[in-house]
């Protein structure tokens, strides 16, 4: 029997790879299942379990918080989300770094110029060059 | 000449900052390892994403997602800067944030404002002083940066783009090159430059389920978090490499220190003896006079 070669991957790294007979996804209109010979699909995933019939007879079970499936004959893809999305935690996350920004900003006195920034940073890396001199002329 | 005992506690103060700058070093450069692990395991995740937006892209060429779109007149443009959390990493900071102000200098040259989003504690310790518009941070993502804590400061970025705020998103980061040199480099993230038609296997296409238009939006998202995603992971591994050379010098540096200190010490030493020795034979001289 033909079998499918299934990689879940996300984005901080890799999660499985195997042959299957068969893979189940929890695509956002409804459950997929995709056997070997699949024709090519993109699908949006929702959070959900997702379970690989794995080719020696086990069954595995992974819960994902969505991502993105991609089908091809002979190989399924699982694009998966590290984190718990959804419009209002993304709103909620998005406020925290905006709030840590502020309190950042807020807590500089007197602003200097883009100007003095960049003497500032400029003697800092004379300094850094002049001490790696230094080092070689000792040495 | 200093006194002997000065000297020998000079060299055992050396000494022991020697001890913690080679730990230091030897810390550095097994971390550097594992986050050039971490590093390759973004890989097959941002390969894979970035052939679904070339997919997507061709599949419906009648749609224009904003993220796709090159606005014309830009009057303001975001930056997002990942530096580290920590110092003592050589000059990487230091050659990050004079790139950026070099490029806001450009912008503002130009008469375009410049928005920006600060990831790591450097850049928001170094940029609190000046007169730049912040508009988010990240802090103390750790050695093992998590996307989550990317999430809020990229979602506000893409939101004030999408409201019209920013017409242009920049990725700045380090880029690792190899453990001597580390080079801050940047990206454009948004106008995305979809892959060409060329880059493709042309023979068939996808099914697309909802379709096509529905999937670019959150296939676009994820294709840039993973890159900065991966600007973050990168960022660290460059720490590592620099903080390791950094160490390392400090460490050699310290060893050439002690080598002076030795022959000042044994110099002293000797003038000590020197001196014993004579007042010895003038005092034998004198009872024997």
């Amino acid at each position: 029997m033909a079998t499918i070669n299934v990689e879940i991957v996300s984005a901080e790294g890799h999660i499985f790879s195997g042959e299957a007979n068969m893979v189940f996804a929890p695509a956002r209109g409804g459950d997929v299942g995709v056997a070997p010979r699949h024709a090519p699909m993109l699908a949006d995933l929702r959070p959900g379990e997702l379970r690989v019939d794995v080719v020696d007879g086990d069954e595995q079970f992974f819960y994902i918080t969505g991502g993105l499936l991609e089908v091809q004959p002979h190989l399924v893809t699982v694009l998966a989300d590290t984190a718990l999305r959804g419009e209002q935690l993304d709103e909620e996350v998005a406020k925290i770094a905006k709030d840590a920004a502020e309190a950042a900003v807020s807590a500089a006195g007197d602003k200097q110029s883009l100007e003095h920034a960049r003497l500032q940073l400029v003697e800092a890396a004379a300094r850094y060059r002049a001490v790696q001199k230094l080092k070689g002329k000792r040495g | 000449m200093a006194n002997l005992k000065e000297i020998r506690g000079k060299i055992g103060s050396v000494k022991n900052t020697q001890k913690i700058t080679r730990a230091m070093e030897m810390v550095a450069a097994s971390k550097l390892r594992r986050t050039q692990q971490r590093m390759e395991a973004t890989r097959p995740y941002a390969d894979k994403i970035r052939t679904a937006v070339g997919h997507l892209y061709q599949a419906n060429p009648e749609y224009r997602h904003p993220y796709l779109i090159e606005r014309e007149s830009v009057k303001r443009v975001g930056y997002i800067v990942i530096s580290t959390d920590r110092g003592l990493c050589g000059g990487l900071n230091t050659n990050t944030f004079r790139k950026l102000i070099n490029e806001i200098g450009e912008w503002k040259d130009k008469g375009v404002e410049v928005d920006l989003c600060l990831i790591g504690a450097k850049a928001t310790q170094f940029f609190r002083s000046i007169d730049v518009n912040v508009v988010a941070t990240a802090q103390n993502l750790g050695e093992n940066p998590q996307v989550a804590d990317l999430l809020g400061a990229i979602k506000l970025m893409l939101d004030s783009y999408t409201d019209g705020t920013i017409d242009r998103l920049f990725l700045l980061h380090n880029v690792y090159q190899n453990t001597m040199s580390q080079v801050p480099d940047v990206k454009t993230l948004i106008p995305v430059d979809a892959p060409d038609a060329d880059d493709l296997p042309k023979h068939w296409d996808y099914i697309y389920e909802p379709d096509a238009a529905d999937l670019l939006d959150g296939v676009l998202m994820r294709y840039i978090e993973s890159q900065v995603y991966r600007g973050a992971v990168e960022n660290v591994a460059c720490e590592m490499a620099s903080k390791m050379v950094a160490m390392k010098a400090a460490t050699d540096n310290a060893g050439k220190m002690i080598d002076t200190l030795e022959t000042a010490a044994n110099k002293a030493r000797q003038a000590a003896i020197t001196q014993e020795i004579s007042e010895i034979v003038g005092g034998a001289a004198a009872v024997a006079e």
